[in-house]
């Protein structure tokens, strides 16, 4: 029986269910099996883990190893993470914890924590005394965008973590291996913004709980085995022959580092909105377009360039300009939405700090919006569900005067 | 043990130094400039006590304000509680820094400072983004409100636990290529190389003294308490001062009250006056809180608790191991004064510097007070203790508070604690464990 509508993948018949299951045992993998197999294929090769939000990966698939996605334990139980944070810290850094104290992070080689707030930075030097015979690199992601000023200094980044990767026994960083690694990049890009413009332009078809499973599987995965994977979903939810449901069109903001837990977007989905942009999975995302490789440009300067130019706004980059707000306006826009939802994880700064600002741009463009907090382990949806459900009422009913 | 809670005397009624008149004064006068800064003709910038580039400002003419002083200033003076809600009610999370809210309060009540006459607005954000990812969120905030400029200086974390030249040389690139030239069209006149530099040398005299008054915490009885007291010691060098005759004066004066007291054999001033006997040496690790500050002192002057050495006052400057700024290199010795603030030190660096401070000062115990507003310190804290009581074999004590927010200091709670911690250190020394 095909789906008829609003809600595919929930049949036996639904084309798109195998994939999406291959998909949920990747994001789901807190064991990192798949990792633990690749390695046993690739002996000798190394697994670098990486904290949200940006981590080139490109480079360490240019070097041999696999990165790998550290995002958070989901709901798993908390107890020796929760030893080491206060009450009022943010939830992912105790889960990543969780996870390094009970071994499942053991087959990891190294992990990169990149500069997104206190909160990861901090956790980057826990991490060096809590796992000293790990690598443990620090990645000062530039907030100058000047090329000559803090694209030079991040050059001098990828670097200096490429030399520490190398002296764990990673393959040396050279000019053909990253060609290589950014054209498959490049594809899964591509592969990505295809799975985004259908959940624009079809959200029946691929919905957004289910793109992000799509999504998150990648943190597991090669670039490569990953354009594959989004390839079959693409495919298979294609052939979906549901129809539209009469939902409200939003853009979800604000969850781009601890991510909130399947079941809070399936409940966005069940309360009537259609989410047809998000920053769940914005590593994958950061950079707008293509990382072009030009004739007579080193590739770890396209790379860097890439980040500098080209980077998506979010609450942890600068935005130097009065522009704050206007790329998410831009968003909404381009995906004719009808309004966002800022979905903010408990005590996680830039995205709380961020908020009123974007808020405000949205207001003085007329676009409603609505918000709530969680946290990655949240179990409980029935307030957020009333609230979406109540939002997405009042946009369809009153354009969101209500909201 | 005695109790703390009984006639707890206001702020006006502490007991003070000579120095800290002074200071009060030179507050004052700077207040007042900045009242008529508009009509001096005097350009305003706003910018953060770590990394912030005093000599820079002062050598283009301008003057500083630093919010999160303000901040602290509305704490101390209970008024931080309806600003914090002012800004609630317009929309910010209770989850995040108090400071922010506090003064983003304050600007919606009118801005008026702490010596209650009117803050000028800026001509420029000075957005020095050291050691703390909230500075940034918090200048893009103030932008939305000013609209006026904003230059920003990355400064790179010193996640390697050292400077490397290439952190040097993006900080000084970006204020050679970028933050001097902003500054300069703000202010209307070029930089003089050589007024920065007799600014620097006058830095430079100022932090020797300060270095030799936070090293006289080795004698006992300690003449200082380098928490407490210690805020008060650094609020020139770390905020309108530095680089100026007046801060040479206050650490010229500071030193010689503390080297009075030590030939004297005096402990430090409290705000019941001069301690009378020196109970227990501590180290504390963490901002105190500034809505309850003088009764969070006497929690531990009234026990004989003498804090012998703290972060928190380095977080504007670490000069006690070895940096000072240098009008020989004044491009690179900016730099390294941005980058060596304690914050920017990552979380190995910082449990060496408490295992040193410890050691140095013989401590007795060390404290760990976590505020809920800045991560930026927290984070980590729980491993800092651990690590510390491994390495030390010292006993540490954790409480909870907050820098501003009112609703997070339980006075009750945390007297409790204290005061159990402090028992606890009296068991051990007369051989129980």
């Amino acid at each position: 029986m095909e789906p008829t509508g609003g809600a595919p993948g929930r049949t036996a018949a639904d084309p798109a269910a195998d994939v999406l299951e291959k998909a949920r045992v990747l994001a789901e993998d807190l064991a990192l099996n798949t990792v633990k197999a690749w390695k046993q294929k690739n002996p000798g090769m190394l697994a670098i883990g990486h904290l949200p939000v940006y981590t080139p990966r490109v480079m360490f698939e240019a070097m041999g190893c696999l990165p790998v996605a550290v995002f958070g334990a989901g709901e798993i139980d908390i107890i020796k993470g929760d030893s080491y944070f206060q009450s009022y810290i943010c939830h992912i850094p105790r889960s990543t914890v969780e996870l390094g104290l009970g071994g499942q992070l053991d087959v990891l080689d190294g992990m990169v924590f990149p500069s997104i707030c206190d909160v990861i930075r901090n956790l980057g030097g826990m991490w060096k005394l809590m796992f000293p015979a790990k690598m443990s690199a620090y990645l000062d992601l530039p907030q100058n965008f000047a090329w000559g000023l803090g694209g030079r200094f991040y050059m001098g980044e990828l670097k200096r973590i490429a030399a520490e990767t190398e002296k764990r026994g990673a393959r040396p960083l050279t000019e053909e291996g990253l060609r290589r690694a950014i054209k498959a990049e490049n594809a899964r890009r591509r592969a990505l913004a295809e799975l985004d413009a259908l959940r624009r332009e079809e959200p029946h078809k691929a919905r957004a709980s289910e793109a992000y499973l799509v999504a998150r599987a990648g943190g597991v995965m090669l670039a490569e085995e990953h354009e594959k994977l989004i390839r079959e979903f693409l495919a298979a939810a294609r052939k979906r022959t549901g129809r539209p449901m009469d939902n409200v069109r939003v853009v979800v903001a604000g969850s781009f580092c601890e991510q909130p837990p399947l079941g809070l977007i399936k409940t966005l989905e069940k309360a009537g909105c259609d989410i047809l942009e998000d920053d769940f999975q914005l590593g994958l995302r950061m950079i707008d377009g293509d990382i072009e490789l030009k004739d007579g440009m080193p590739a770890l300067e396209s790379l860097a360039r890439a980040f500098t130019e080209r980077g998506r706004d979010t609450a942890s980059r600068y935005v130097p300009d009065d522009t704050k707000g206007q790329a998410l306006i831009r968003r909404v826009k381009e995906c004719k939405a009808d309004g966002v939802v800022f979905a903010a994880a408990s005590f996680c700064d830039p995205a709380l700090l961020d908020q009123p600002m974007l808020e405000h741009a949205l207001t003085r463009a007329g676009i409603p919006h609505t918000s709530f907090k969680f946290a990655e382990n949240t179990g409980q949806f029935q307030v957020i569900r009333e609230q979406a459900g109540a939002f997405s009422d009042s946009v369809r009913l009153w354009g969101g005067q209500a909201a | 043990m005695t109790t703390t809670t009984t006639t707890v005397k206001s702020e006006k009624e502490a007991q003070k130094d000579r120095s800290q008149a002074r200071q009060k004064e030179m507050i004052a006068n700077h207040f007042k400039k900045l009242a008529r800064a508009k009509e001096d003709g005097k350009k305003v910038v706003y910018t953060f006590v770590p990394g912030n580039l005093a000599e820079l400002i002062s050598a283009l003419d301008m003057l500083p304000v630093l919010p999160e002083i303000n901040a602290l200033q509305s704490g101390m003076r209970k008024r931080s509680g309806a600003f914090i809600q002012e800004a609630e009610k317009a929309g910010h999370s209770e989850d995040v820094c108090t400071y922010v809210k506090c003064d983003l309060g304050m600007l919606k009540k009118g801005n008026i400072g702490p010596t209650d006459e009117p803050l000028p607005p800026p001509d420029l954000l000075l957005l020095s983004y050291t050691g703390c990812f909230t500075f940034m969120k918090w200048f893009e905030l103030l932008r939305e409100e000013y609209k006026c400029p904003v230059v920003m200086l990355h400064v790179p974390y010193q996640a390697g636990g050292e400077i490397t030249q290439e952190m040097r040389d993006y900080v000084v690139a970006q204020l050679r290529d970028e933050v001097i030239p902003v500054m300069e069209k703000v202010a209307g006149k070029k930089l003089d190389m050589k007024v920065l530099q007799q600014h620097l040398a006058l830095s430079r005299t100022a932090e020797d003294a300060l270095v030799q008054v936070w090293e006289s915490a080795r004698h006992r009885p300690s003449p200082i308490d380098g928490y407490f007291g210690g805020v008060y010691y650094v609020g020139p060098i770390f905020s309108s001062f530095r680089g100026g005759q007046d801060a040479v004066e206050y650490y010229k004066e500071l030193l010689e009250e503390t080297n009075d007291r030590i030939s004297k054999g005096l402990g430090p001033m409290t705000p019941d006056g001069v301690m009378p006997k020196e109970k227990y040496r501590l180290v504390v690790e963490g901002p105190p809180n500034w809505t309850n500050f003088y009764d969070f002192w006497r929690m531990f002057s009234r026990e004989g608790a003498t804090i012998v050495s703290s972060t928190y006052t380095r977080v504007g400057g670490l000069y006690d191991t070895g940096f000072r700024h240098d009008p020989d290199k004044p491009m690179e010795s900016l730099a390294d004064y941005c980058l060596g603030c304690y914050t920017n030190l990552n979380l190995p660096s910082r449990i060496d510097l408490l295992e040193k401070y410890i050691k140095d000062y013989q401590a007795d115990g060390f404290l760990i007070n976590s505020v809920k507003s800045c991560n930026s310190f927290s984070v980590g804290q729980l491993l800092i203790l651990r690590q510390l009581e491994e390495r030390t074999g010292v006993p540490g004590g954790f409480i909870e508070s907050d820098l501003v927010d009112p609703r997070y200091f339980g006075k009750a709670n945390i007297e409790n604690r204290v005061q159990s911690y402090l028992q606890m250190l009296e068991a051990r020394r007369n051989g129980g464990r």
